[in-house]
């Protein structure tokens, strides 16, 4: 079992107020991923949970008890640091042991485990060697032995791939996921990589500046980002956003800025009734916007100068000016298009985004 | 060329005062006192090496004891020093308490405070406790500034030490002092070498407090017994003064080589996971 429970989570460093009331239920065999920009306080939300860093307000249980006092070695967890923080002075092997060795685990059942985590790591022909003759990668797997071998409740991963290089890391992101699934450990990770969030976790939290901003399931996410900053840190490249003013004309509304004019498909225009004459922020995702052409003629349109040409191999990004401001397209790799050129650009109707100005919630 | 010529000059010049003692240790009196504008006179090599001087050190003074005694006060107070230093660098880099900082800073102040004047109030303390004349004067007194020196060395390496290990050790099941004893000071050592090495040294050559807390030849030090008793009045007895000098410093020398690979990997400080 390893349910995880965060009621009311406040932590403060002197005055800096930097996890603000974090509520949260995470539930057994669940792989959930904190994200967010540098110092949104998903680091500290972990260390918290791991019982490195006192809580100052709220509770943590793990499975139904209150761990607010516990020390970390009575938590039944483990961790993964970015570092690896292998200890330097002992072969791999006896790194995995330390955990079981504190324990005081009998000498063959150490033995079994060890072998075994090694076996799934695929260390085996490593484990007599010191942590500064292994590669990035070897480390980190043995960062992750370590964790394995005690069977803990739930495991605790903080950016345990950045120090990797990109392709490594790719390769170390899907040797995690079949990890998850084969040993079904609750597991709470945290990143700054939203891809990471999106490809390892049942569910995402996002957060910024100490407040959660949404969690949900990766899509839900995706398509139903709760407000401008989860739409705009979600998804690669980034959501463009549009401030625009809602105007009505025939019945139907428009929504425009010194660049752009575009009806509101009608399920849009339900949700801005409300904001008739007011601003609101336009977002579209470059995957929704389109080169138009005679398809697209009931669609929301507007016209745009290509500024850069971004040639991806299985896609094209463009960098348009549109008015004042530069929207990102991700096209067709057969588009043929070059910079300079004045384009009339389709947006999926069904994929507009609104979100109110002033408090950057999802309309 | 460039980089040759300039590092044989330094050389020649850090170490000529080590030969003037090798050479002067092992030439007879008849050369030593030769008058310079005699027509054989050859400061700087001998054809007849003899062993009188070494002889004499050990059969006419109490050179032996004085090794000893150095050895011994040496080694006890180093090994005071080392755990008051790890132990005290330890808590002031990691635990978090009300005024680390400034205490850490503090215990640096105290290593500034010359000896030539600390050596006032220790006496009178020494003598209060009646341990004038005894190993226990220097033994006690030495940590006095090899603490300070001691905590601020560990406590710079053990910042150098990541965290995380530590914090890893912690859930992997170990208490702080379990934490401590398995992983930071094994992780620590070559900073804990450097630092013995540093207080060894400091303390063998320590001169100020030798001189003043003993008194009887049979308790001096190297450095102190060469000094008083081969010094007579205006008489120098240069030939046994140079052999004391080279045998006090021999083992100085071997604590040096022996560790040197540490030694350097603790100044330097690289414990890269």
């Amino acid at each position: 079992m390893g349910q995880v429970v965060l009621k009311g989570i406040n932590k403060f460093f002197d005055s800096v107020h930097a996890v603000k009331d974090v509520n949260l239920q995470i539930r057994d065999k669940e792989f959930v991923v904190f994200v967010g920009p540098s110092g949104c306080g998903k680091t500290t939300t972990l260390r918290m949970i791991a019982g490195l860093e006192a809580i100052s307000s709220g509770d943590i249980s793990i499975d139904g008890n209150v761990v607010n006092e516990l020390a970390p070695m009575d938590r039944d967890i483990a961790m993964v640091f970015q570092n690896y923080a292998l200890y330097p002075h002992m072969s791999v092997y006896d790194n995995m042991a330390f955990g079981l060795k504190m324990r005081k685990f009998e000498k063959l059942e150490i033995d079994k485990r060890v072998l075994e985590a090694a076996d799934i790591l695929g260390i085996g022909e490593l484990l007599k060697r010191r942590p500064r003759q292994l590669s990035g990668g070897q480390r980190q797997r043995v960062a992750l032995g370590r964790a394995i071998v005690r069977h803990p409740r739930v495991f605790l991963f903080d950016e345990p791939l950045s120090n990797l290089d990109a392709k490594l890391r790719v390769q170390m992101r899907v040797e995690l996921k079949k990890l998850h699934l084969r040993l079904g450990t609750t597991a709470i990770y945290v990143t700054h990589d939203q891809v990471e969030a999106m490809t390892l976790g049942d569910r995402v939290v996002v957060m910024k500046d100490g407040v959660v901003q949404q969690v949900g399931e990766p899509l839900e996410l995706y398509n139903q980002p709760a407000n401008k900053f989860v739409a705009g840190f979600i998804g690669s490249p980034a959501m463009n956003f549009a401030a625009v003013t809602v105007t009505e004309a025939n019945g139907s509304l428009i929504a425009e800025n010194s660049g752009l004019r575009i009806k509101l498909p009608d399920e849009t225009a339900q949700r801005l009734r409300g904001h008739i004459g007011r601003e609101v922020l336009l977002g579209v995702r470059p995957e929704d916007l389109t080169v138009a052409d005679s398809a697209d003629l009931d669609h929301p349109c507007f016209d745009a100068v290509i500024e850069v040409v971004e040639q991806l191999g299985s896609e094209i990004l463009l960098d348009m000016k549109v008015g004042e401001s530069i929207m990102v397209a991700s096209v067709e790799p057969t588009a043929r298009v070059r910079v300079g050129d004045k384009l009339r650009v389709a947006m999926r109707p069904s994929r507009l985004h609104v979100f109110d100005a002033q408090t950057e919630a999802a309309i | 060329m460039f980089f040759y010529v300039p590092m044989a000059l330094f050389l020649l010049f850090l170490l000529f005062p080590f030969y003037w003692m090798v050479i002067t240790s092992v030439r007879p009196d008849g050369e030593l006192y030769r008058p310079w504008n005699s027509s054989n006179y050859n400061p700087f090599w001998t054809w007849k090496p003899t062993w009188d001087h070494v002889r004499y050190l050990f059969e006419e003074t109490l050179f032996a004891s004085w090794l000893w005694n150095t050895t011994f006060i040496a080694l006890a107070s180093t090994a005071i020093s080392l755990v008051c230093g790890v132990f005290a660098g330890y808590a002031l880099s990691r635990l978090n308490f009300p005024f680390a900082g400034s205490l850490g800073t503090g215990i640096f102040i105290t290593y500034l405070v010359p000896q030539t004047l600390l050596f006032i109030p220790l006496a009178e303390i020494i003598r209060n406790y009646r341990l004038g004349d005894t190993p226990w004067s220097l033994i006690l007194t030495y940590p006095t500034f090899l603490i300070p020196f001691c905590t601020w060395l560990m406590m710079g390496y053990f910042k150098a030490v990541p965290k995380e290990l530590e914090e890893c050790a912690r859930i992997d099941g170990a208490s702080r002092w379990q934490a401590m004893l398995y992983i930071v000071i094994p992780v620590a050592i070559p900073g804990i070498l450097s630092a013995g090495i540093f207080a060894f040294t400091l303390s063998w050559n320590e001169f100020i407090y030798a001189l003043v807390f003993l008194s009887s030849p049979e308790q001096k030090t190297v450095p102190v017994g060469v000094t008083s008793e081969l010094i007579r009045g205006d008489v120098f007895y240069w030939g046994p003064l140079m052999a004391g000098a080279l045998l006090g410093s021999i083992p100085v020398a071997i604590a040096y080589s022996f560790f040197v690979e540490h030694y350097v990997a603790g100044l330097t400080g690289s414990v890269k996971g």
